[in-house]
């Protein structure tokens, strides 16, 4: 059986796929190559208009939620004035790894459609999973977010205190954890922790549940 | 009555204040017996925040009740419902790995004398009672002695470890 493709389809393939008759290869080319310019701009600008913290809280979501919680954290407010948007943790800075967390970002849309989180009491309940998405995300690439500011290389022990001289040699330096281990929550609330031991504990030693996942230890101790 | 009387009343509550005005302030006595010699209406620059103490030194209690201060950087600590950051170094499960001193056992007693498996809700708001400090001198100096000092025995200075 031979399948039946449009009439209309057919003839915008036979001009496409035939030589031009009309106009010159210098404007195809040179025309090709501005459009392509002009493309690229346009894509790079709306993908930087989407990284800016203005729009990242355009959303009631975020600006009520994680916004206001950050703003009395020194990741906001601090001696020296410098300060971290949401964009600076929260996306990667590299170029195809930015891609693809914007393409991951779709299902964020889909949540603002769906109003996933649209009151607190939504937010305050999705609190853990959101976290764990971030958890994960940044165990898996080696703190790539903090490290863009924080470098281990720049970081004189000597200026700290004595428990985080020792903590940051031992297991900082050595490669073994990375920052979001110990350092979770220092931009926003915590969610309920239970089962989710400090990073500097053996507990979370264990490769079988790097974020010590609290369905797998019956919530552990001390509830 | 004339025009001129009534011209005369509608002027009265605005020449009153103005005359009353007219006199003047009494001048401030600052030398009153009732009052500090202090200007009041004087405002002196607010001295600067001094900063926290958080060289991770141990203080001495001055008695064996006081909670012990805290000798660290707190800043953002999070006590909530769902956390509590303290714990995750003062709880006996994560002492060894931070050296940090475990919340006493007394703090796993509720109010019914039940000694609990782990911080009674009852004692979970650590900086209730532990604070950080700063390196503020007293206004008023203070003239407190411990025990050992008043009974002139040598001190431990508290010091129960």
């Amino acid at each position: 059986m031979k399948l039946r493709i449009p009439v209309s389809l057919r003839t915008a393939w036979q001009t496409f796929s035939r030589p031009s008759r009309t106009f010159s290869l210098g404007f195809l080319t040179l025309g090709g190559f501005i459009a392509g310019v002009v493309f690229w701009g346009g894509f790079n600008t709306a993908l930087e208009a989407t990284n800016r913290e203005a729009f990242c809280i355009g959303c009631h979501e975020m600006q009520a939620n994680p916004y206001e919680e950050m703003k009395q954290t020194i990741h906001f407010t601090n001696r020296s004035g410098v300060r971290a948007t949401c964009p600076d943790c929260h996306v990667p800075h590299q170029w195809t790894d930015k891609i693809a967390r914007k393409m991951q970002a779709s299902k964020e849309v889909w949540g603002k459609i769906f109003g996933t989180i649209d009151t607190r009491d939504k937010f305050v309940a999705m609190r853990r999973e959101l976290a764990e998405h971030e958890w994960a995300r940044l165990k898996a690439n080696n703190s790539l977010e903090c490290r863009n500011c924080h470098s281990a290389d720049s970081m004189d022990i000597t200026k700290q205190g004595a428990r985080a001289a020792r903590i940051h040699e031992q297991y900082l330096f050595t490669g073994e954890r990375t920052c979001i281990d110990c350092h979770k929550g220092i931009a926003h609330r915590l969610p309920d922790m239970h089962g989710v031991p400090p990073g500097w504990s053996e507990a979370s030693d264990d490769p079988q549940k790097p974020l010590g996942h609290w369905l797998a230890d019956g919530r552990g101790e001390g509830r | 009555m004339r025009p001129h009387h009534l011209a005369a009343l509608a002027a009265l509550p605005f020449l009153v204040p103005a005359m009353l005005s007219a006199e003047g302030a009494p001048p401030l006595r600052l030398d009153s017996p009732f009052r500090p010699p202090l200007n009041f209406v004087e405002q002196n620059p607010a001295p600067s925040i001094p900063p926290d103490v958080t060289d991770d030194r141990r203080v001495a209690r001055n008695y064996p009740e006081q909670p012990p201060v805290i000798p660290h950087n707190v800043r953002d600590y999070q006590i909530t419902l769902n956390n509590n950051q303290c714990l995750t170094c003062h709880s006996r499960r994560f002492t060894e790995a931070v050296q940090a001193p475990m919340v006493s056992i007394t703090h796993y007693v509720d109010r019914d004398g039940q000694t609990l498996g782990a911080v009674s809700p009852r004692r979970y708001f650590c900086m209730q009672c532990h604070v950080p400090q700063t390196t503020a001198q007293p206004i008023v100096p203070n003239t407190f002695k411990d025990l050992d000092t008043l009974v002139g025995r040598p001190t431990d200075r508290g010091d129960r470890r």
